[in-house]
């Protein structure tokens, strides 16, 4: 079944499309459709973003593991440079703080009738996109490739089972998201 | 059914969904779930729109073709849910500017699509430049623990808090 629908086009449409709803509910209920709750993580006044974000990835990190051990996953960690991942991540911590949505909650808060997400937020996003498309060639000869270390995991960087680490950085993860509803955050 | 129509889950509730959700991605699609790439191929058929098939010949395009595919579908998928989820808790409101920029910047609408433009547009380019966004680096690539995707999540919030601290702080002042 599961080889069916990975090589149906259109059964990956409607999967994509099911999981879409979900998450987009999930997004909605979370509260971080709103900017007021994601400007307020990055004024580290509303910690409200980071706790769907952790226990999304505590979550997240053990199921994929757990059926990676089944061999029912395999991972597809994305190749990174410090060129690319850094830098481009801090371009996107500009914008992700003028515009107080990311590409997932843009969407989920024009679901939710929020019209700058839409006509500033969605419009800007593409925009921004196509101007990386017009200088990809550029940047791809340069910047993004300085200090590649491509698809990488941090298991295979330490050349240890991933359970070694997986077990742990889900502790911490919790016991960080412990501290802070401990501080009252 | 009373929890389809609350206001608000528990953070932790809804993160657990959402981890789940980027697990099924790899299950029933062996694919990572992100979000940003679905921007990019809709500029690209926008552009192929306005200016022709020679869009196509563009390296980036070429590498990824400006067309509808399931990360897409999730895309618009999240409108609905969040379309259905709002509307189930009587929130769904068309709203232009958000309380907390009002108290910074004013209540003026044309302020803050525009600064949503600004800030779109460094979105939309860093999520390419830095190889994806806050769901496909921050959720999906960290719960792999990637490399890229730990130090692409721990810059976009360094980036963030920084410009979010700059700029309410300019307003204050």
């Amino acid at each position: 079944m599961l080889a069916g629908v990975r090589s149906s086009k259109g059964a990956q449409l409607a999967v994509g499309l099911a999981i879409g709803v979900c998450f987009g509910f999930c997004l909605q209920k979370g509260a971080v459709t709103r900017y007021d709750v994601i400007i307020g993580q990055l004024l580290l006044r509303d910690f409200t973003v980071v706790k769907v974000m952790l226990s999304a990835v505590v979550t997240g990190m053990l199921a994929v593991h757990l059926l990676r051990a089944l061999r029912l996953v395999e991972l597809h960690p994305k190749p990174g440079s410090l060129g690319s991942s850094a830098l481009g991540g801090l371009i996107f911590g500009v914008g992700f703080a003028l515009l107080g949505y990311c590409p997932g909650t843009v969407a989920g808060a024009v679901g939710s009738g929020h019209l700058d997400a839409l006509f500033g937020g969605v419009t800007g996003i593409m925009l921004g996109s196509g101007f990386f498309a017009a200088a990809y060639p550029t940047l791809d000869r340069s910047v993004l490739s300085k200090g590649y270390f491509g698809e990488l995991t941090f298991p295979q960087a330490l050349k240890l089972n991933p359970w070694v680490l997986v077990l742990p950085a889900a502790a911490v993860l919790a016991a960080l998201l412990a501290m802070i509803e401990h501080a009252g955050l | 059914m009373h929890w389809l129509m609350m206001a608000r889950w528990s953070p932790y509730v809804a993160g657990t969904g959402i981890g789940l959700l980027a697990c099924a991605a790899f299950l029933f699609l062996d694919r990572p779930l992100g979000c940003s790439m679905a921007f990019a191929r809709t500029s690209g058929m926008i552009e192929k729109l306005l200016r022709g098939p020679k869009v196509l010949q563009k390296a980036f395009y070429r590498k990824f073709p400006p067309a509808v595919d399931w990360e897409w579908m999730l895309v618009v998928g999240i409108v609905v849910g969040a379309f259905i989820s709002s509307a189930l808790s009587g929130q769904l409101k068309a709203t232009w500017v958000p309380e907390r920029w009002a108290q910074a910047f004013g209540p003026s609408a044309i302020v803050r699509v525009g600064a949503a433009l600004l800030g779109g547009i460094f979105v939309g380019f860093g999520a390419r430049w830095a190889g994806g966004c806050t769901s496909g680096h921050g959720i999906s690539g960290t719960l792999q623990l990637a490399v890229s995707s730990w130090i692409a999540v721990l810059c976009f919030f360094a980036g963030g808090i920084a410009t979010a601290m700059l700029i309410f702080r300019l307003a204050h002042s």
